[in-house]
């Protein structure tokens, strides 16, 4: 640690929250890009997930919106180290989008517009642990924290709830994605403070 | 946040600190060529995002990744795939820094 | 050399001064600072209390001068850094820097060509480093300044620049307001035009070498006035300020 800097603080934290170890606590919603913020059209968008055996299942916007919807309020550890408690969305489970999936798949990569990607196991998608998301805090989700839709996956360090989400592939082996193959964890378990590879 | 901030980005010469941590010289200048477009000129001019969660840096051209650095409290790992070559300047006689 | 350049340093802060109502020029002593090249920049890292830490990069004002090195910080609203440079810093606080770091946007004082400066607010900074660097080394290399800002009052440096100093003779400063004027300002406000860079820049045919720093936007307007006006694209330097200068 270096010399400390009389009276600087950075953006106010709270003390007192159980917040996974090295987190600390912001109120506001910072922006993190790796790229510029794409603009996707809701007349083309569209989510597909691809299986192993080369199957595809497509929903266009107003399909998905067409789907039962949840409302989860979840925790966001971010890997920068700041955590925001008690965000509300809105979007479909991912046990919805994966009722008539046929797949035998351990891993899942998933892709957005932009080509960002993240890799992630399955079965960390499933059981009410995953959504495709389209609402933040009661307004529609704006393109800079990922809209029109972005994947909600909050058990893990939130760059695995890829922004833009165009799609997941589903597949036997498991293909690191974008900070995946840049020194970053593969899991990111922000509890287990998954943060770089060796972590 | 406005448009302007989601899509702001710096350009190579922010660089400059977290590569000097790795190269011996100054890699700013470091003339590169792009691997997707062929678009060739010096690190300075690619555009930058960052530095969390890791610096990544875009041919002004394509938007292509060309390079990608990440700074672990032990470690970096870099990223140089998008890039054909880099040509780095190496005067037969060391230019002091210092005026 | 390597190690040296790479390792973060105990900064003092030994005098300040406000450049506009924004904006803080901080003089730092530096014990073993290596010297520094107009244009390059440094990092400044700051830790709070309870081991919370972040950095930034802020480009050098100074001409090498021993172990002190000014930086000029305009506060940034809502930032974390600058609101902390600009109004909480005071003189015999510390905070650590490393550099110097740049080898691309940078002017040597050995350097014969004409020179353009194109600034854009805050961009002014290592330009200024620039302008004084010539000034330390008696340099005849003629030099043109066409600096941008909101409305008077933000101008960085005004004084100095005033002063018609006589080492600054060949430096010629032109001011752009793109908000509001002075009364009887022959240019009404408004932004970056190629007229301007026709009229205070130098002709393409001298082979200038051009040095551009501003916000993104700014920078690049600049950048293509000077390349439709003829001038080498090899021979514009840039740097943009991004949005994390907070």
């Amino acid at each position: 640690m270096g010399i400390i800097s009389r009276g600087f603080r950075g953006r106010p934290r709270d003390e007192g929250v159980k917040l996974p170890p090295g987190q600390y606590l912001t109120h506001d919603f910072p922006v993190l890009s790796a790229g510029p913020t794409p603009r996707v059209r809701l007349d083309t968008w569209e989510f597909t997930i691809d299986t192993e055996t080369g199957q595809t299942h497509r929903w266009t916007w107003r399909q998905l919106l067409d789907l039962p919807s949840e409302t989860p309020t979840v925790d966001l550890h971010c890997v920068t180290k700041w955590s925001k408690l008690g965000t509300s969305w809105k979007g479909v489970s991912l046990d919805v989008l994966m009722e008539d999936v046929e797949t035998t798949a351990e891993y899942a990569l998933v892709y957005s517009y932009g080509g960002y990607t993240t890799n992630l196991p399955l079965q960390d998608l499933l059981d009410g642990q995953a959504w495709i998301t389209y609402e933040y805090d009661g307004e529609e989700l704006a393109p800079a924290h990922g809209g029109p839709a972005r994947l909600l996956v909050p058990h893990l360090y939130l760059w695995k709830s890829a922004k833009w989400v165009r799609g997941i592939r589903l597949l036997n082996e498991d293909w690191p994605g974008f900070w995946e193959t840049a020194g970053y964890h593969n899991y990111g378990d922000p509890w287990r403070e998954q943060r770089y590879q060796g972590d | 946040m406005t448009a302007s901030i989601e899509d702001a980005y710096q350009d190579g010469n922010a660089l400059a600190g977290p590569l000097r941590e790795i190269f011996a010289v100054d890699m700013t200048a470091a003339e590169g060529r792009c691997a997707s477009c062929g678009l060739t000129g010096p690190l300075a001019s690619l555009r930058v995002y960052g530095p969390e969660p890791g610096w990544v840096a875009r041919c002004p051209g394509c938007e292509e990744v060309l390079l990608r650095l990440v700074r672990g409290p032990q470690a970096a790992w870099l990223d140089l795939r998008g890039i054909v070559n880099l040509r780095i300047s190496l005067p037969a006689e060391a230019e002091a820094a210092g005026a | 050399m390597s190690a040296q350049r790479t390792a973060w340093r105990d900064a003092r802060l030994v005098a300040a001064r406000a450049e506009t109502g924004a904006a803080r020029t901080l003089v730092f002593k530096i014990p073993g600072w290596p010297g520094h090249l107009a244009g390059q920049h440094v990092d400044v890292r700051l830790t709070a209390e309870d081991g919370y830490s972040t950095q930034r990069s802020y480009s050098i004002a100074s001409a090498t001068d021993g172990d002190l090195v000014e930086l000029t910080v305009q506060n940034v609203p809502d930032g974390e850094v600058s609101p902390y440079l600009v109004e909480v810093l005071e003189v015999g606080d510390e905070v650590e820097i490393r550099g110097p770091v740049g080898g691309w946007f940078v002017w040597r004082p050995s350097s014969e060509r004409p020179v353009l400066l194109v600034g854009g607010g805050s961009g002014i900074v290592p330009l200024m480093a620039m302008i004084r660097a010539r000034r330390q080394a008696a340099g005849r290399t003629p030099f043109r300044l066409v600096y941008s800002v909101r409305e008077p009052g933000q101008r960085f440096y005004a004084g100095e620049l005033r002063r018609h100093d006589p080492a600054d003779a060949g430096l010629d400063v032109a001011y752009l307001y793109t908000r509001a004027v002075p009364d009887g300002w022959p240019r009404p406000a408004g932004r970056l035009t190629v007229a301007d860079l026709n009229t205070h820049g130098w002709p393409a045919d001298f082979e200038p070498d051009c040095y551009v720093c501003g916000p993104t936007g700014f920078v690049e307007t600049a950048a293509d006035i000077l390349i439709a006006l003829g001038h080498d694209p090899r021979r514009i330097r840039t740097e943009r300020f991004g949005p994390t200068g907070g």
